[in-house]
């Protein structure tokens, strides 16, 4: 049945066992229809039952098994052994704390999705016992920000979530664009003060890596250069806004 | 051993879990909710649901019909009473997912958009593009986070309800991060941890769906109602399993043989044209299809392939501006996955194990019988699925007993008094002891050795057609893989993100859920809806007008029983479908 055997190199850090993060090498027998996975999934199986890490649907929605597949940021169940050569290295996300060979600590994450006020703040109630209306138009207008679906390897892409722990991240970030774009949404002065603070928008100095390596095309980075120009204009719009909330 | 107590455990933060956790807050925000999960929310297999969530909102479509349909497409082992409230409740349910900023696709006014699905008599499926379980999941967890009541315990893996025969106090769960065992304390605890597919070698299903909730349940006592019922969703890739939408045939798709020929009119589905028609031909229910599939197999005239036969689902008439719109999803699956792009070339698809009918034994208000444990989702029966679910009715069930199980936990919890520790302290420790044990051996069964030997019973002995005499010698395999795997070997003693113990713990769980759907197929000698019998090809209305209830008997097979369905007002009929449907 094999086709091809491939060596998968794994960094493998065991937190009880090492101080270190080692590469450990395994000779994976592979069919041709196989992504990186599977091949991990072969291992676990077969050669070596302690190799950790997350997955789950195996069909790219779910967001668990990213990694860095030789060294590119990637999901692990659509990055095909196809695609690459013979010799495969397989390493956790960057940026993030390791708790065991490929998983990460996420919890930075988790907490950046609230501090962004990730949920609907309703502009005003909907009509009695039926649906705000919204037009396709302005459905398409957040629709592409939604549709994330959490796997951070725009946060190990990004060199600013590298180099400052307090950076909310292309993701959080992105989501919170996407209520702000969101016609049935008022809550973006709410979400003003942690995306436009420093941990925010500014952060952002326009690498674009996050939106090279967004396995759904939801390009976070204009969402963050959307926002850096919304949020500009709120600042000089300012001093007009205050006479209105006076009023 | 570190014990966190709360007002209300839930266990599994899919889309019921979430749900059940909102109406918690909602209902009271000063109950404690503890929303427990062996993953992080948005990885619960909710988020592969693509089609939609049905529910009455248009004009020209009513309850009455949505009813008619779920009861004749459950093949009349729906209990109608459970039916009525569901659909009832699930505008409700699905407008409250529009006000939370669920991206509903749009009519041209505004109004969210509905689709065609397979067996229901009008448009009714609202959906997110091909996208909707992704996006429900993502609005209930976004919503989810405003909530202060509502304290997460992502990536915690549980073990068992703590139970003294008489009420729920509580679940044993292991932090996956660290090792440690927890003890969650409530005198509500709601079980929403999906279904079982995984027990089966090939499914839509993600890893994580091993029935650990329903396996939980059944070892506190708690009746399995229904296990005979799987569902195989007739259009999965080859290989993978990956789901393609019914959504897909709701929209216009087509299935062909070999010979290019739409063979679902040979099976009581037609005649063909015209198309699309709503209950004919591919928009038929998902059993009759996929019983179809398994009789143009045996004729020979499905298509080979390098990792099994397949038929044609063919979208390209819709053209490419339709399928980028409304079916993106399903674009890309067949591109990455099979290497076709459906706007030029149809997409090679075979029947493939997908959702569980059955599950644990629940009321209306999402009650099971254990005094404090409610269930809801997939790992729940309610009875409105009966012996075949309609494609887009699961969404909907989330949300509608999700809330109820919610609600009604948070009822029992302002009413009940916590348990003291002296009361759970001895289960908790038999909890963990059982994993103590499983962590002890040295040498031994291999997990995937066991679970390569279930797969082939499953799918060999329990797939579309059953009967008797490959049940029998299901029942005697699974029988002593189940004695086989209290010599496994789990050879990771670490403490930290062991998942080769939690795989090893989620394969106890699928060999107790194979064990009862074997037995639950073997005692029903009738053919129903998902459940065909080659030695029983009729329906038994005489005998079997019945829900199976499977109890556990510790380490030995479990004791069936039966419990008559609930009929208000449709009596048993025919199933009918294609052109007697119009």
């Amino acid at each position: 049945m094999s086709e091809r055997t491939i060596r998968l190199e794994v960094l493998r850090y065991r937190p009880e066992q090492e101080d270190e993060p080692t590469w450990q090498a395994y000779d994976v027998p592979c069919r041709e229809e196989w992504v990186v996975l599977d091949a991990l999934n072969y291992v676990k199986d077969h050669l070596d039952g302690t190799v950790s890490y997350r997955w789950s649907c195996h069909m790219a929605v779910c967001g668990s098994c990213g990694m860095r597949v030789n060294d590119e940021p990637a999901l692990a169940c659509k990055a095909f052994l196809r695609d690459y050569p013979d010799h495969i290295r397989v390493a956790p996300l960057d940026h993030f704390p390791v708790e065991r060979d490929l998983i990460i600590d996420q919890d930075r994450f988790m907490e950046s999705l609230s501090a962004v006020k990730s949920w609907l703040i309703p502009a005003a109630q909907p009509s009695e016992g039926g649906e705000y209306r919204q037009t396709q138009s302005e459905l398409a207008r957040f629709r592409q920000y939604s549709m994330c679906i959490n796997c951070l390897l725009c946060y190990s892409a990004c060199p600013q979530v590298g180099l400052n722990e307090g950076y909310l991240g292309p993701a959080a970030l992105a989501l919170a664009h996407r209520y702000n774009e969101d016609s049935r949404d008022g809550g973006r002065l709410q979400r003003n003060p942690a995306t436009a603070s420093n941990e925010g928008v500014w952060e952002c100095t326009f690498v674009g890596e996050c939106s090279e390596v967004c396995p759904k095309h939801v390009d976070p980075a204009g969402a963050i250069q959307q926002m850096k120009l919304a949020s500009s204009l709120d600042w000089l719009l300012r001093p007009f806004r205050k006479r209105e909330d006076d009023s | 051993m570190r014990t966190v107590i709360a007002d209300v455990v839930i266990v599994g933060a899919g889309g019921a879990g979430l749900r059940a956790a909102i109406a918690v807050a909602q209902t009271d925000p000063s109950l404690r909710v503890a929303l427990t999960s062996k993953v992080y929310p948005m990885r619960s297999h909710t988020v592969a649901a693509e089609g939609g969530a049905a529910g009455v909102i248009k004009e020209g479509d009513t309850l009455e019909d949505h009813f008619k349909d779920t009861v004749s497409g459950g093949d009349w082992l729906c209990d109608q009473s459970a039916v009525e409230l569901f659909v009832d409740e699930a505008p409700k349910a699905l407008l409250e997912l529009e006000h939370w900023g669920c991206p509903w696709s749009r009519e041209d006014d505004g109004r969210v958009a509905v689709r065609s699905f397979g067996g229901m008599k009008n448009k009714r499926t609202w959906y997110a593009a091909d996208k909707s379980g992704f996006h429900i999941l993502h609005t209930l967890f976004q919503t989810s986070q405003q909530y202060p009541s509502i304290r997460r315990f992502d990536e915690y893996f549980a073990l068992d309800v703590l139970s003294d025969g008489e009420r729920c106090m509580g679940v044993t769960a292991i932090e996956v991060r660290t090792g440690e065992r927890v003890v969650f304390t409530a005198p509500a605890v709601v079980i929403a941890t999906g279904g079982a597919g995984k027990v089966f070698p090939f499914t839509t299903n993600g890893a994580i769906k091993t029935g650990d909730g329903m396996a939980m349940a059944y070892r506190a006592g708690v009746p399995l109602k229904d296990m005979e019922f799987v569902q195989y969703h007739p259009t999965g890739l080859p290989g993978t399993g990956i789901l393609i939408t019914e959504g897909a045939r709701g929209e216009g798709g087509i299935l062909t043989n070999k010979d290019g020929y739409r063979y679902l009119q040979d099976y009581n589905l037609g005649p063909p044209d015209p198309w699309p028609r709503r209950k004919a031909m591919e928009l038929g229910p998902r059993d009759r299809l996929s019983q179809a599939f398994w009789h143009e197999q045996r004729k020979g005239r499905t298509i080979q392939s390098p990792v099994g036969d397949v038929v044609h689902l063919d979208i390209r008439q819709l053209g490419e501006a339709k399928i980028n719109e409304r079916l993106p999803f399903v674009r890309e699956l067949s591109r990455a996955y099979v290497g076709v792009d459906p706007v030029h070339e149809p997409i090679p698809v075979r029947p493939v194990v997908h959702y569980c009918m059955g599950g644990i034994d629940a009321d209306l208000n999402a009650a099971t019988p254990l005094e404090g444990l409610f269930a809801a989702g997939e790992c729940a029966c309610v009875s409105i699925n009966g012996a075949n679910r309609l494609g887009s009715n699961s969404l909907t069930e989330l949300l509608v007993f999700g809330a109820r199980a919610g609600r009604h936990a948070a009822e029992r919890a302002r009413a009940a008094a916590a348990a003291s520790e002296s009361a759970w302290r001895e289960a908790a420790e038999a909890s963990f002891e059982r994993v103590a044990r499983l962590l002890g051996n040295e040498e031994g069964e291999s997990i995937a050795g066991l679970r390569d030997e279930m797969h082939a019973i499953t799918e060999g002995c329990a797939g579309i057609y059953r009967e008797e005499g490959p049940l029998n010698e299901a029942r005697e395999t699974v029988a002593a893989l189940r004695e086989r795997y209290g010599r496994l070997a789990v050879e990771d003693k670490s403490l930290r993100f062991n998942t080769q113990l939690f795989n090893a713990l989620e394969l106890g769980s699928m060999l107790e859920i194979a064990e009862v759907m074997v037995h639950s197929a073997l005692g029903r000698r009738e053919s129903r809806g998902a459940h065909q019998r080659l030695d029983y090809p009729e329906r038994d209305d005489t005998q079997f007008l019945c829900h199976s209830l499977a109890s556990s008997q510790g380490d030995g097979p479990p004791k069936i029983d039966y419990r008559p369905v609930t009929i208000t007002r449709s009596q048993p009929g025919e199933r009918v479908y294609g052109g007697p449907a119009q």
